[in-house]
């Protein structure tokens, strides 16, 4: 037997307890919000009436399933808060992406161009953020964009507007928020791709003639379209259903699903609303899941 | 000439420095305001420590404080020894059953919105009865944070001359023991700077302990949280530049640990 095959069992036996965990505090607890979105609201505590009880066996579990309601799922469906709140989310989470895409891009290609050992030290100070605490830092956006904040005093002394301008509560301020603290899970992928791409690729599309331009549209962008998905789906996902920021900074009209699923579990207490709405939700990133799912195995093989 | 294709342009050049300064202005400016003397936060009133003075005459603010940094370091412990044993069964387990239900677990948290995962399991503590407070929180973020070390980890283990391992197997070690003896010093830096992710990412989180902390148990993010939905308080900036300060030297540690592995690989870059 070869010392890997030896290597491997004990190395098995080590996952156990980290396997147990995630399926206790990650597997089950679906479980559960499956289990409630199907359920009916109720005023008690916790407020839902439980459709079934794992305890009571498998001809109660029978018995159950005839009368499980989908009655918040058909109120999801009926209801325009929610659609509108879905849709909401889908089109804050493709616009963002596309600014990222288009702030992100230049400035991993400036990273990538540096000299080698500049290029650890701007990657460090883009990750540096990351590590910084994001409440924090949404937070630091309000004290600049309030209505007596850094940028209206700026902008007053300028003369560049007469009177202050509202710049919280609104879309620009949450796509500002959102862009500022997603930059880096942009950035990275866009680096890793860009910084490996060979050089004298370029070179040679210079060579036969082709104009800095035309090389970039030709040959750098195409070959960088792998990290250009990565880096999208990194941000797009979780997006989707980012809660703080749209809270903080955006205006009250249309709340995103996210925001919608903390209102009916904190203020209107219907948990099985809430339940339907995070199931839905989940169904909703299953393709982009795939997607980068793939995108990064293609990556791995393409690597071998 | 043939140069002139990968030179760095001005436009490289402005585009970095500009998103430099835009990841890094804000921070700038609120550290810079924790100083400022005066209540209105916006009018300089010269330089004090008067907000911190208030901070930490701030019971309710300290009790969050703690409860805040109790919960990351218990939970970074759990987490980084959990996500330590879960990548040594990833990157030498081979393959093995249940395989790609494991990874699936260990991948999905790193995107999943916290809205569901403090959602879920915020329903599994009350269908359990447990009572919720530090103890609940602490298991949700260990579940969260453990993902992250699996990934710094297993990179690490991937990235590693496994003839090392095979030698000291075939000079006699049973595998626990090369484990202990070879691997494990080789992949120290790794669990040092996972465990530091997980405590930073415990010291963030707001939305899934919402959901899973009690009455009266609440953390550091979630009374930051309150009070800015009230507007801007100069206590808060004061609150906030601490926590950037306790951070930064988290980073500058994490990265002394990181430049001590990068002579192989480099893995050990966060995320």
């Amino acid at each position: 037997m070869s010392a890997r095959r030896i290597f491997a069992r004990p190395a098995r036996l080590a996952a156990i307890a980290p396997y147990l965990w995630m399926v206790l505090f990650f597997l089950v607890p679906f479980g559960f919000v499956l289990k409630i979105s199907l359920s009916q609201t109720a005023i008690a505590q916790p407020p839902y009436t439980p459709v079934f009880d794992f305890a009571e066996g498998r001809a109660a579990l029978a018995a159950a399933f005839a009368q499980l309601s989908f009655d918040n799922f058909r109120l999801l469906l009926q209801d325009n808060l929610y659609i509108l709140s879905y849709l909401r989310s889908l089109v804050v989470a493709a616009t963002s992406t596309l600014i990222l895409l288009l702030i992100g891009y230049p400035i991993a290609y400036g990273m990538a161009r540096l000299p080698q050992r500049w290029q650890g030290v701007a990657m460090m100070l883009v990750i540096v953020p990351f590590w910084t605490s994001f409440l924090i830092r949404i937070y630091a956006w309000i004290n600049i964009l309030q209505h007596d904040g850094l940028l209206n005093q700026v902008l007053l002394t300028l003369h560049i507007v007469s009177a202050p301008v509202v710049w919280l509560s609104t879309d620009s301020a949450m796509y500002l928020g959102i862009v500022y603290s997603y930059l880096p899970f942009m950035i990275l992928p866009l680096y890793a791709t860009l910084s490996k791409m060979d050089a004298s690729l370029l070179e040679a599309a210079g060579d036969l003639g082709a104009s800095p331009r035309q090389a970039f549209w030709l040959v750098t962008f195409p070959l960088s379209l792998p990290g250009v998905g990565a880096g999208a789906l990194l941000c797009f996902i979780p997006i989707v259903g980012e809660f703080v920021i749209p809270d903080l900074l955006a205006g009250s009209n249309t709340l995103m699903i996210g925001q919608t699923l903390w209102l009916e579990f904190f203020t209107n207490k219907d948990w099985p609303v809430a339940s339907a709405a995070a199931v839905a939700l989940l169904l909703l990133l299953v393709p982009p899941l795939v997607l980068y799912d793939r995108l990064q195995r293609r990556q791995l093989e393409a690597g071998r | 000439m043939a140069r002139a294709a990968t030179r760095l342009t001005r436009f490289n050049m402005t585009s970095l420095a500009a998103g430099l300064a835009f990841l890094y202005l804000p921070i700038v400016i609120l550290v810079i305001y924790s100083f400022n003397a005066s209540r209105l936060v916006t009018v300089w009133g010269g330089w004090s420590l008067r907000w911190y003075h208030e901070f930490f005459n701030d019971r309710a603010m300290l009790d969050a404080a703690w409860m805040s940094l109790s919960v990351a370091a218990v939970s970074a412990t759990l987490a980084t020894l959990l996500g330590t044993l879960a990548a040594v069964g990833l990157a030498r387990g081979e393959r093995f059953r249940g395989r790609a239900l494991f990874s699936g677990m260990l991948y999905s948290p790193l995107v999943m919105p916290e809205v569901i995962s403090g959602l879920s399991l915020l329903l599994l503590f009350v269908a359990l009865n447990a009572e919720r407070g530090f103890w609940t929180v602490t298991i949700a973020h260990t579940t969260l944070t453990m993902c992250f070390v699996t990934v710094v980890v297993q990179s690490r283990l991937t990235a590693l001359d496994r003839s090392l391992e095979e030698a000291a197997m075939d000079l006699g070690c049973d595998p626990v023991r090369a484990f202990l003896m070879v691997t494990l010093p080789l992949i120290v830096p790794a669990i040092v700077a996972g465990w530091m992710l997980a405590f930073t990412l415990s010291l963030d989180d707001v939305v899934i302990a919402s959901f899973t902390t009690g009455p009266g148990s609440a953390t550091l993010p979630i009374r930051i949280y309150s009070e800015v939905r009230l507007g801007v308080k100069p206590e808060i900036n004061a609150i906030c530049t601490l926590v950037i300060a306790m951070i930064a030297v988290v980073i500058v540690i994490a990265s002394f640990a990181s430049k001590l592995s990068s002579s192989q690989a480099e893995s050990a870059a966060p995320l």
